[in-house]
């Protein structure tokens, strides 16, 4: 249901890559490979409609992803190396604020039932500055949880992630994909999640 | 698109456009010079002394050549910033980049010469009025262009960025061009129209419109001499380039 | 429509958390506008004529300071990219976003702005045409502001630069703003200016946003 055709990206003069095609479908997901530098980021910013791809055109459902039509939109959970988190707002603050921001509802309990299954029971009044970084990356998988997007392009969600939140995650991932969601992800690790298709920059 | 359509489009790149500068460059020179000389010559020695200032008010054939100059370079300034955003087309937002210089002269020269006409008319060599003011923002908006794309980085971005500068000032040509007759001003209201017949003798109008198209010819040979050095710069890393007598030596 | 309202809540909701930024803005008005009287000495007459100058030049540089942080702080944590790619048009999200820096930044000034001016011995009806003149400009300091800052957006010497981009701009509003007031002054009733700033807060309010929201996906990019 995601695709993009001949692909390709400039940064200032380097071309980081061309006539790129990949394609997505449901209970699918892609892992992006290569080295630093190689694009990764910038591929995943093309596919989230950040950029706009020097050649080539993204498709969602066979409409291109700038149109309005497309409600690509609403369907996208993007994450880039931010946490896209206000540091100075509570969990559960930032959480009401980003499901608003998307024109969804999101109930109190609703947060707080998502932010307790990610470890953050006690943590949600807190600014999310005196947490430490694996807890601000829970709060993102919160987030990941109560959005319901079918497509996920995650840049380097395991970064800072313990032992227990690596499982959170692979675990989350994995429900979204067997209950039709998409995802593209990028990661120097191995991936503990299994039936990705590669794409190797 | 017919053939005859596609044949001009080629010259939207720029290593088609290059040596097309490079052979236009000496006949806008040569026009230069041409247009300068007749319209000097009307200025200082056919156009009759004026019948309240003597002999300073010549200055005018200098003073309002480069004031529709400013103006008008700004509007071909921001068109070609548009078509580069609109059509990400690198030459177009090159060329806005390199006229920008010009049109600040342009502004500078008017808002200078102004003041030297100033001192003996009006007795002082600036006030706040309506078009001064809104020539000096047009002179600030020239120079906050090209501050712009040179504080940043990306040259892409730095076209872009200065597109939406350059179309957001857009709005203070007319608000230059209008304010004499929009406000009671010290500065004397518009002798010529495109419209009415002009207010003043046939000699001088004549003077002025030589000098405007001798600054038209140079800004057209400065505006093309500077954008082959800005493709030069940016496209520096390209094949062509790279094979040029200029470059190899 | 929500996302607009949801966008300034949080807005203030981030600046009540942190109120030193919003405060130094608001101390430096009062601290530079209190410089000129001590400077100039307190002639009563001369401190009249030039008040609506100073106070209208001291709101434009207060705002400025306020400007580069619209922004930045989103940009900087990733909740720009967020706002870029989310179902509600981005234009909305910085109307928002615009919104809340005037209630911070704005209505300050207009609401400090009758004290200053007692400081230069304007009588009521001055202070009251001072009040209006300020609470149709900020607004339009606010909105073109947001075009400066988003076209500066993480550009090094950000802050001069975004000052030598928004003061010609700003210029229009300066004139006609401490014109109303001089004009009142003068017994010539301040009717032409606050019309002429209204009409510039109307081509603000619909043309800004779109040239903010333009910029700043130019710097997302």
């Amino acid at each position: 249901m995601l695709s993009a055709h001949g692909l390709s990206c400039v940064r200032g003069e380097r071309r980081l890559f061309a006539q790129l095609d990949l394609a997505v479908s449901a209970g699918q997901w892609l892992h992006v490979r290569g080295e630093n530098g190689a694009g990764k980021t910038s591929l995943l910013r093309l596919l989230a409609g950040l950029a706009q791809p020097a050649e080539g055109e993204v498709h969602w459902c066979g409409q291109p992803i700038g149109q309005a039509e497309s409600g690509y939109r609403n369907q996208l959970l993007y994450f880039g190396h931010h946490g896209a988190l206000k540091e100075d707002l509570s969990a559960l603050e930032n959480l009401s604020f980003a499901a608003a921001m998307d024109g969804a509802t999101l109930s109190e309990t609703q947060a707080l039932t998502s932010l307790h299954r990610m470890g953050l029971r006690g943590r949600e009044d807190l600014p999310i500055r005196v947490l430490s970084a694996g807890q601000k990356r829970r709060v993102m998988l919160a987030r990941m949880a109560t959005r319901n997007a079918k497509l996920w392009i995650l840049d380097e969600p395991f970064t800072a992630l313990d032992v227990k939140a690596v499982d959170l995650l692979s675990k989350l991932v994995s429900d979204h994909l067997v209950n039709g969601g998409m995802a593209v992800l990028t990661s120097h690790q191995a991936m503990p999640i299994a039936g990705g298709l590669v794409v190797q920059l | 698109m017919t053939k005859q359509q596609k044949k001009w489009f080629k010259f939207a790149s720029p290593q088609a456009f290059y040596p097309l500068a490079g052979k236009l460059i000496p006949i806008f020179w040569v026009l230069t010079a041409m247009f300068g000389a007749v319209g000097l010559w009307l200025s200082f020695f056919v156009a009759p002394t004026d019948a309240t200032q003597g002999e300073g008010y010549r200055i005018i054939f200098v003073h309002v050549p480069t004031s529709w100059m400013s103006m008008f370079i700004y509007l071909v300034m921001a068109g070609w910033a548009a078509v580069g955003l609109s059509f990400n087309a690198r030459l177009s937002s090159m060329m806005a980049q390199s006229l920008a210089p010009t049109g600040a002269l342009m502004a500078f020269l008017s808002l200078w010469t102004g003041a030297f006409w100033g001192k003996p008319m009006w007795g002082t060599w600036w006030v706040w009025d309506a078009r001064l003011t809104s020539e000096l923002i047009l002179f600030f908006l020239y120079l906050g262009f090209m501050s712009l794309q040179a504080s940043i980085d990306d040259p892409r971005r730095a076209d872009k960025a200065g597109a939406i500068l350059a179309l957001v000032g857009v709005v203070n040509v007319p608000i230059i061009y209008f304010s004499v007759t929009w406000w009671n001003t010290l500065h004397q209201g518009a002798s010529v129209s495109l419209t009415k017949s002009p207010s003043m003798a046939m000699t001088m109008l004549w003077g002025m419109l030589l000098m405007a198209m001798c600054l038209w010819m140079y800004s057209i040979a400065v505006g093309l001499t500077r954008v082959r050095a800005i493709i030069l710069e940016r496209e520096a890393h390209t094949e062509w380039v790279k094979q040029l007598q200029e470059v190899k030596a | 429509m929500n996302a607009m309202w949801a966008t300034l809540r949080r807005d203030l909701l981030v600046v009540m958390r942190r109120k030193s930024e919003v405060l130094t803005a608001l101390f430096f008005f009062v601290i530079v506008c209190s410089l000129f009287p001590l400077g100039i000495g307190p002639e009563p007459g001369l401190l009249r004529k030039i008040a609506p100058g100073v106070l209208w030049v001291c709101a434009l540089l207060a705002t400025m300071l306020g400007l580069q942080r619209m922004f930045a702080a989103d940009h900087a944590d990733g909740t720009l990219e967020q706002m870029a790619i989310s179902p509600t048009a981005l234009v909305w999200l910085v109307v928002g976003k615009i919104g809340a820096h005037w209630l911070v930044s704005g209505l300050p000034l207009v609401l400090m702005a009758p004290v200053l001016g007692l400081q230069f011995d304007l009588d009521a009806e001055a202070l009251g045409v001072l009040m209006l003149a300020l609470l149709l400009g900020t607004p339009v300091l606010s909105l073109i502001g947001a075009i400066g800052a988003a076209l500066t957006l993480g550009v090094r010497g950000g802050g001069v630069l975004l000052s030598l981009l928004v003061l010609p701009l700003y210029i229009p509003v300066l004139i006609f703003g401490a014109g109303a007031v001089e004009s009142h002054i003068a017994g010539l009733g301040a009717g032409g200016h606050l019309s002429l700033l209204a009409a510039l807060l109307v081509l603000a309010v619909f043309f800004a946003p779109w040239a903010a929201t333009a910029a700043l996906r130019i710097a997302l990019e």
